[in-house]
């Protein structure tokens, strides 16, 4: 069995493979890239770093715009 | 064309339109076209990780056509406030959105009233300066704070009416003036535009009258019971009341002054 860590994904805990990265978690859980932007550890993380490999505890904000005033 | 600048941002309408609380998108999509605005405004939040195939606000607003300003609703300290400006960019540079520039700063002080909270403010606004946005930042009718909020480098100060959402329209009229008038003291140009607490077209025709560059608001249209007629009616007021403001009302005086003359009356007069 391949080796797991726990990160903190929208505030909810999540167990992914060791070596998961923010592009592979976007994709698990079927969001489009271009349709969301992201935090990494409470920093805003750039596409063009969306290969970033996740460690254990991480914490993620995927985000995207809803109706507001 | 009636063109007014915040910043880069050059606006050919003057009202500002959320996207929040209607029955569905369609809806929305109806009342923004009615209201014929040509900013609308967003929320940032989390992305639901459940049921990721739910509908996207992205899907049904045209961004050829409206440009987005994203706002910091929900925060309730300058470090999450400039989080989320800063995820909303980035979200709207991935849509080459002309909005991924500007911000709408919400720092509030609680959640029961939705007032915001000056101090947060002004350090928000100094930091998202500081990182290259446009700042819209949303504020009390406090003159001073707004002041102060322009002296942080605000790009447009936006006094509420009434608290958001309370329909309760424009409440201190004074107070708007006075933000008006020390806001655009030797910067005439300076963009003020009134946000929160329309409840109904004829606050948003008062808010232009007393001098506003624009209003801003949502629920007054969400929540009517007919919202395309209401954006249709917002539409007319703030171009009535942007007119009577060019126009130069006449002053309010204590007694009357007759529209017929007197001479030549044949009727008698009391008192003469």
């Amino acid at each position: 069995m391949p080796f797991t860590m726990v990160v903190k994904v929208n505030g909810q805990s999540q167990t992914v493979p060791d070596g998961t990265t923010v592009r592979q978690l976007v994709a698990l859980h079927k969001l489009a890239p271009e349709k969301v932007a992201i935090e990494w550890n409470r920093r805003l993380l750039k596409s063009e770093r969306y290969d970033q490999v996740l460690g254990n505890g991480d914490e993620v904000e995927i985000v995207t715009f809803v109706g507001g005033g | 064309m009636d063109v007014f600048k915040i910043k880069n941002f050059s606006l050919n309408n003057r009202l500002f339109i959320g996207t929040g609380k209607y029955a569905t998108y369609e809806l929305m999509q109806q009342a923004l076209e009615a209201s014929g605005c040509q900013v609308v405004t967003v929320a940032v939040r989390r992305e639901r990780l459940i049921d990721a195939h739910g509908r996207s606000l992205l899907d049904y607003l045209d961004l050829s056509k409206y440009v987005i300003l994203p706002n910091t609703a929900g925060c309730f300290t300058a470090d999450d406030a400039i989080r989320v400006a800063m995820l909303g960019r980035d979200l709207l540079e991935k849509q080459k959105n002309a909005g991924a520039n500007w911000v709408k700063l919400e720092v509030l002080g609680d959640k029961k009233t939705l007032l915001p909270d000056p101090v947060g403010t002004i350090e928000a606004t100094r930091e998202l300066v500081k990182e290259g946005f446009t700042v819209l930042a949303y504020t009390s009718d406090d003159p001073r704070s707004a002041v102060r909020i322009k002296e942080a480098g605000a790009g447009a100060v936006m006094p509420a009416g009434s608290p958001i959402g309370s329909g309760q329209g424009i409440l201190n009229p004074l107070n708007i003036s006075l933000c008006l008038e020390l806001l655009k003291e030797g910067d005439p140009a300076f963009p003020v535009i009134v946000d929160a607490g329309v409840g109904t077209a004829s606050d948003v025709a008062i808010a232009m009258e007393l001098g506003a560059d624009g209003v801003l608001l949502n629920t007054g249209i969400a929540h009517a019971k007919d919202p395309v007629k209401m954006a249709v009616a917002m539409r007319h007021a703030l171009e009535a009341g942007r007119l009577s403001y060019q126009s130069g009302r006449i002053p309010r005086k204590r007694y009357a002054t007759a529209s017929s003359p007197f001479d030549g009356v044949i009727s008698y007069i009391p008192g003469e």
